[in-house]
């Protein structure tokens, strides 16, 4: 190529460019990731969103992201890469990103910052999540229903009010429906380790577990219960449908897809504000995956109802008369729980036993 | 705190299950090791293994011919780090290193059309006669071949680096390259073939991880089980007997510490899980402390017969 023909294209591909950035501006949406995009769970699902973002806006806007980050001082200098590089927006898709963010994004005023699952913000930083309890209300209600031993396997990831809130909501429903029900908490402070997570699903159902319940992101545990045979799993954060019928009963899909396409186009249209958006089943921020066979009729229609009480918002999954871990009373009969105890949750429900590592 | 709930024969069973991946590639970067070169890229080599064993046994439904190619294909990237570092003579951790990351990189690039799937996996041998003894049986002969076949690699290690004339010569280009080839050692070639030796030993690893231990393929799946491999061979001092015994008590911890929580021990957790590295640092200190290295001379050390 000669210097003209060079120059002349470089000249085309300016205006072509000033004349796109007239038309509609030009967004690029920048999203840093946990685990790989291919965990098949919580990373993957953020990503169908990306992905969504996409096909939405066609050429208006470009996407870009960065997989596998660890959480901490690592993460800080990926958000700082990636806002450098011209980001309009950028996503940040984990509770350990929180800090990170927040001090990235005083450093650079004119991007806007989003993170998932977190509870900081500024005047450039928003925060999302999902009342993924609500998810766990349903799948507790099924595996206390299900539950032979009446010992159901616990694999939580980080001791953070997310994950313990979980816990509780899955544990208050199973125990509604099934007295005699006992969980067994394995910590496994990981997101995403396939084989810690399968050695941990061996390990409880070797200690009894007949139902595996599970926030961490790989399929590892659903591989595990099924080798075990007579175990049940759920699908975490997707549909894991690929081991339905059994030994995946049911799954809690996050669909984070409208809010990323709302979002950047709130960038576009120059209106995007910090806001707290925290949505479940209703606008359907959370959906549950299909209940299989394996699942008992009725026990399926009534995981059914619960799920249409919880969306059109006739009940919640915090209702009173609860008490805490400790003996003491935290929610009176009828009373519901209030949205700044749950998203500061740090304690367990009375009737789990263990403690709540610090 | 119900201890009572965990069972020792499942869980000496589930140890032998989760100590397997690494042992397999512990003894193999420890052969390496002995030849003086060192080896940094057992990871990559271990998640190739991972994700070739796992798309050919997907693609044959054999899980024998999955660990066959992992073995061939760890051997061919070990081949690479081999050609630079011998002939090339480039920096041997800053090679190893970048092993790590290509082998990273191009397992989830094969990988991707294979997630989600099932693999066949391999079939728990039932040993007639020994697997019937009372708890015995279900703990020590209930497995799936690789297990045997890993205690078996182990001490035929062990009888090659001691008792034959070929190991000896191993060890001689390990602990002085240069006496070696005054004696008219191929240096090199003893290398290049103990490099081959430890790719397919780390490959085979990574298939029993993604094979049997998970049975799926998962990006970044071995997460970390090639560092420890490494940290094992220091362990065990370059001894075939201890590597197996470090294999063993690291993936015994970590299974245990996920049994005591399961249990509902009442022990902090963050302690039970941090365990398994905490008991790894202390053996090496008191290691260290003993006094028994045994590091091999050359190890590290470039070679060219011109020097």
């Amino acid at each position: 190529m000669n210097r003209r023909t060079l120059l002349s294209t470089a000249a085309l591909a300016l205006t072509l460019g000033f004349g796109t950035a007239a038309a509609a501006q030009d967004v690029t949406a920048g999203f840093i990731y946990v685990g790989p995009i291919g965990d098949g769970g919580w990373t993957y699902e953020h990503d169908k969103g990306r992905l969504a973002v996409e096909e939405a806006f066609g050429d208006k806007v470009k996407t870009i992201y960065q997989e596998s980050v660890p959480e901490g001082a690592d993460s800080e200098r990926a958000i700082t890469q990636m806002a450098l590089s011209g980001a309009d927006i950028i996503f940040t898709t984990s509770f350990g990103y929180m800090d990170p963010t927040v001090s990235v994004a005083a450093k650079f005023p004119n991007v806007k910052f989003e993170h998932a699952t977190g509870y900081k913000t500024a005047d450039n930083v928003s925060v999302y999540s999902a009342r993924f309890y609500e998810g766990r209300a349903i799948q507790g209600h099924i595996a206390g229903s299900m539950t032979k031993t009446n010992k159901i396997g616990y694999i939580a990831s980080y001791p953070i009010p997310e994950v313990i809130r979980g816990i509780n909501s899955a544990y208050i429903h199973a125990k509604k429906v099934n007295p005699d029900v006992e969980f067994s908490v394995i910590w496994a402070f990981t997101w995403f380790d396939p084989a810690k997570e399968a050695d941990a699903a061996r390990a409880l159902i070797e200690n009894g577990a007949d139902v595996i319940l599970q926030h961490t992101d790989s399929t590892a545990p659903q591989a595990a219960a099924q080798a075990a045979g007579n175990v049940i799993t759920f699908g975490q954060a997707s549909d894991m449908g690929d081991y339905a019928p059994m030994p995946r009963v049911s799954s809690i899909i996050d669909n984070w897809a409208p809010y990323y396409i709302d979002r950047v186009q709130a960038v576009m249209d120059g209106t995007w504000e910090t806001k707290e958006t925290w949505d479940g089943i209703g606008p359907g921020m959370v959906g549950i995956g299909e209940i299989s066979d394996a699942v008992p009729a009725e026990v399926k229609a009534e995981a059914l109802a619960l799920k249409d009480a919880i969306a059109a918002g006739d009940y919640h999954p915090f209702t009173g008369p609860l008490n805490k871990a400790d003996g003491s009373v935290w929610l009176a009969e009828g009373e519901v729980a209030d949205d700044s105890t749950l998203l500061g949750m740090d304690f367990y429900v009375e009737g789990i036993t263990g403690d709540i590592p610090q | 705190m119900d201890l009572s709930s965990i069972n020792p024969i499942l869980l000496i069973a589930s140890i032998m299950v989760s100590a397997t991946p690494i042992l397999l590639a512990a003894i193999g970067e420890m052969v390496v090791e002995k030849s003086g070169v060192l080896n940094l890229g057992v990871e990559g080599m271990m998640i190739t293994g991972a994700v070739v064993g796992f798309a050919v046994a997907v693609n044959s439904t054999s899980p024998a011919a999955g660990f066959l190619a992992a073995a061939v294909a760890s051997a061919l990237l070990s081949l690479a780090f081999g050609v630079l570092t011998q002939f090339l003579l480039s920096n041997q951790v800053a090679t190893g290193l970048g092993l790590t990351l290509v082998g990273l990189g191009m397992s989830s690039l094969i990988g991707k059309p294979y997630e989600g799937i099932k693999s066949p996996t391999l079939p728990k041998l039932d040993i007639p006669v020994l697997s019937d003894i009372p708890v015995l049986g279900r703990m020590l002969f209930s497995h799936d071949l690789m297990v045997y076949l890993s205690l078996v690699l182990v001490a035929c290690v062990w009888a090659f680096l001691k008792y034959t004339r070929a190991g000896l010569i191993l060890r001689a280009v390990g602990e002085s390259h240069d006496s070696a080839h005054a004696l008219g050692y191929k240096v090199v070639r003893i290398r290049l073939l103990a490099i081959l030796f430890g790719g397919a030993c780390a490959g085979l690893g990574g298939a029993y991880l993604s094979l049997v231990r998970v049975p799926q393929w998962t990006e970044g799946m071995t997460a970390g089980a090639g560092w420890i491999a490494l940290a094992i061979v220091v362990f065990a001092s370059w001894r075939a007997g201890r590597v197996a015994i470090g294999a063993y008590l690291f993936g015994g911890v970590t299974v245990l510490q996920l049994n005591l929580q399961a249990a509902g021990a009442d022990v902090p957790v963050a302690l039970l899980s941090a365990s398994p590295y905490l008991v790894t640092i202390i053996v090496l200190v008191i290691i260290s402390a003993l006094g028994a290295h045994g590091a091999p001379a050359s190890l590290g050390r470039p070679f060219h017969a011109s020097s």
